[in-house]
């Protein structure tokens, strides 16, 4: 089981991966931008202290503290979000698609909703190889409306299949709000098909990880899938594009509100005397690490843009003439 | 020699995949009983852990086989009817087909999505009677289209050994041909490799699907005045370019026969292609239905939607006879 330093620990190079990765947004060393998870890393820190290496998740839009606390290397990471040729995926996915398959992290993904149904089919695999791995999918409360994922609870509960369906309510999607956008309760949703549904406080990563292992406990043992709510704020804008756009949804004290009750803060006063300090200054050298390497890298050879669109290797055609004799 | 029919053939192939691959699986709704006739007898043969039934779930079980491809299964899904990939466009185009580049090569998706009984089953009007292959050779997801028993086997076997996902369409008009096929020669065909069903001298014509039957036809009525060639590409993408640039720089005529809409269609980008990187001696055509269609429910004007045999002649004949 996972100490209060381990999970403080994931928190704090989660917060410092994001800093980092915003500071490089402003400096336009990555483009397009990202979609900020400070405030929420409790909960990526407390699932994922639960899971296995060889269990999967799948992430969502915001899912850099997934797929860190899952485990994937800091360094390689943001070398993908820099979109060099050295990121975990070749540069070819950048913040919204980072993967890792050799820790089961089949991706961040940009369609809200998504994850969830790739993820009960890597959960029904696993039933079928007789193995007792897990599958985890991440969304937000915005994705409790897509139709694709309410499908997928009915088949993941019909099935009895190991999977845990994580929402992450941090009250908004985009600009809308929970009470605008979600009729009922979204565990109600969850309990409608048949799967136990609790609702934790997102901001405590030891609550998070207590409901996330008595879950993952009981998809291993056959018992089908769980949905876990874990209420949240999101600190910052919903994309570091946002303050460009000059939307105003969220009021000042309300914000200040928010944030006054710190994911890091909570754990932090949890560790012993000095423990914080020296597990802050372990994950600044290893960002000062990620930075540097990721900014040393190389930028992917233009001439492989279609490297990898196929499995097989498969080419497509340029739009320059094949055929001998012509052009 | 033995007679084999097309829908015999799918349901050959997909048994026989089953049998020599454990990780072959097939999803999709009311196939327990096999009600299309392709997965007839495999339940009872592999059990519902491998033939599943699926409730109405279109998306979820489309992305729930990716899912499963990724963690190291081979499902195949079978689509009740084509327009449903209008419904899983997502789920195909924008998950399946994305996964290996997105994730730099970490991922592949064996996925086969096939949908026995394409295009118009007469009466079944405007929402069963669609053949959007465009749309996802557009995407450059690999689309098949087989036209013969021997072809629907193959092609079959190799979309469910293909390591990318595959869409394989068996036209409505193509299930009831038979063959006299060798059934110890059935074995994959590779995709992006056309067939030549007929040789001829004068004009190419391109048939897609169950189309084939219908220029052999034409060819054949023809044949006192012209000669015509029979190109069955196979697979639409990826698409048998070389092969068809063989036959249009002999015969420097082209002529294109496509069941699906004219505008953005399959038709339009052979007529490109052929005119940008072909020898052709005269302007190509194509018979297609027209722009933006909804085939319509009245038996008379299902068919007037539809390409026949009739515009297809006319249009051999007008090609063969222009000159520039
Ligand atoms: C299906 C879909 N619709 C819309 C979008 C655009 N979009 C991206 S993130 C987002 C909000 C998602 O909200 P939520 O699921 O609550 O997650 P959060 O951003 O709060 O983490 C929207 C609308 C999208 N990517 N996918």
């Amino acid at each position: 089981m996972s100490t209060d330093e381990d999970l403080y620990r994931t928190m704090r190079l989660i917060r410092r991966f994001e800093e980092r990765a915003i500071e490089l947004v402003h400096s336009g060393e990555i483009v397009g931008g990202i979609h900020p998870y400070i405030g929420q890393e409790a909960i990526a820190a407390g699932v994922c202290a639960a899971l296995r290496d060889d269990d999967v998740i799948t992430s969502t839009h915001r899912g850099h503290g997934h797929v860190l606390a899952k485990g994937s290397d800091p360094v390689r990471m943001l070398a993908e979000l820099t979109g060099r040729s050295t990121g975990l995926n070749k540069g070819r996915g950048g913040s919204m698609h980072a993967a890792d398959f050799s820790k089961g992290i089949y991706g961040a993904n940009g369609i809200v909703g998504a994850g969830g149904a790739i993820a009960t089919g890597a959960a029904w695999a696993a039933v079928k190889e007789g193995s007792d791995r897990v599958a985890v999918s991440f969304f937000g409360d915005g994705a409790v409306n897509q139709g694709v994922l309410l499908e997928t609870f009915n088949l993941a509960a019909l099935w009895r299949l190991p999977v845990l369906f994580v929402c992450e309510n941090n009250g908004y999607a985009t600009t809308l709000t929970i009470e605008q956008g979600v009729a009922g309760s979204i565990t109600a949703r969850a309990a409608a098909f048949g799967m136990p549904a609790v609702t934790v406080d997102g901001a405590d990563a030891r609550a998070v990880r207590d409901a996330a292992a008595e879950a993952v406990a009981r998809g291993r043992a056959g018992g089908g899938p769980s949905f876990l709510e874990c209420t949240a704020y999101r600190f910052d804008a919903h994309h570091t594009w946002e303050h460009k756009a000059r939307v105003r949804y969220r009021a000042d004290e309300e914000v200040a509100a928010g944030r006054s009750r710190d994911p890091l803060d909570v754990q932090g006063a949890r560790l012993p005397e000095g423990a914080r300090a020296a597990i802050d200054a372990e994950v600044e050298a290893v960002l000062t690490e990620a930075v540097a390497f990721a900014l040393d890298s190389p930028a992917p050879d233009p001439a492989g843009a279609l490297d990898h669109l196929y499995a097989t290797g498969l080419r497509g055609r340029n739009g320059i003439g094949l055929f001998e004799g012509v052009r | 020699m033995a007679r084999l029919s097309y829908l015999k053939a799918l349901q050959r192939a997909l048994a026989d995949e089953m049998a020599r691959d454990e990780r072959v699986c097939v999803l999709g709704e009311d196939i327990g009983v096999g009600v299309n006739n392709v997965t007839t007898g495999l339940l009872a043969k592999h059990g519902p852990q491998r033939v599943v039934d699926t409730p109405l779930s279109e998306q979820a079980f489309t992305s729930f086989a990716t899912g499963a491809a990724l963690a190291g299964l081979r499902p195949v899904i079978e689509f009740q009817i084509p327009s449903l990939l209008f419904l899983v466009f997502e789920q195909i185009a924008n998950q399946a087909h994305k996964f290996s580049l997105m994730t730099g090569g970490q991922a592949k998706v064996p996925v086969t999505y096939f949908v026995p009984g394409s295009g118009s089953r007469s009466g079944w009007a405007g929402q069963h009677s669609d053949h959007p292959y465009g749309l996802f050779a557009h995407v450059g997801v690999k689309t098949v289209v087989p036209a013969t028993p021997e072809d629907a086997y193959g092609l079959f076997l190799t979309a469910i050994r293909d390591d990318d996902p595959v869409v394989l369409f068996a036209p409505a008009g193509s299930l009831g041909v038979r063959a006299d096929v060798d059934m110890d020669a059935l074995g994959p065909v590779p995709l992006g490799v056309g067939r030549v069903h007929r040789e001829g001298a004068d004009v190419t014509v391109v048939a897609v699907g169950h189309l084939v039957q219908a220029a052999l036809d034409v060819a054949e009525q023809l044949s006192d005045q012209i000669s015509v060639e029979v190109f069955d590409p196979r697979t639409l993408y990826p698409f048998d370019w070389a092969g068809l640039a063989a036959s249009v720089n002999k015969t420097g005529r082209l002529v294109v026969v496509d069941d699906s809409n004219r505008m953005c269609g399959i038709g339009a980008e052979i007529l490109a292609v052929a005119a940008e990187e072909m020898r052709l001696a005269v302007p190509p055509r194509r018979v297609t239905r027209p722009d933006g269609a909804v085939l319509p429910f009245a038996r008379e004007l299902d068919l007037a939607v539809q390409p026949q045999r009739d515009q297809l002649l006319t249009a051999v004949q007008e090609v063969y006879k222009s000159s520039r």
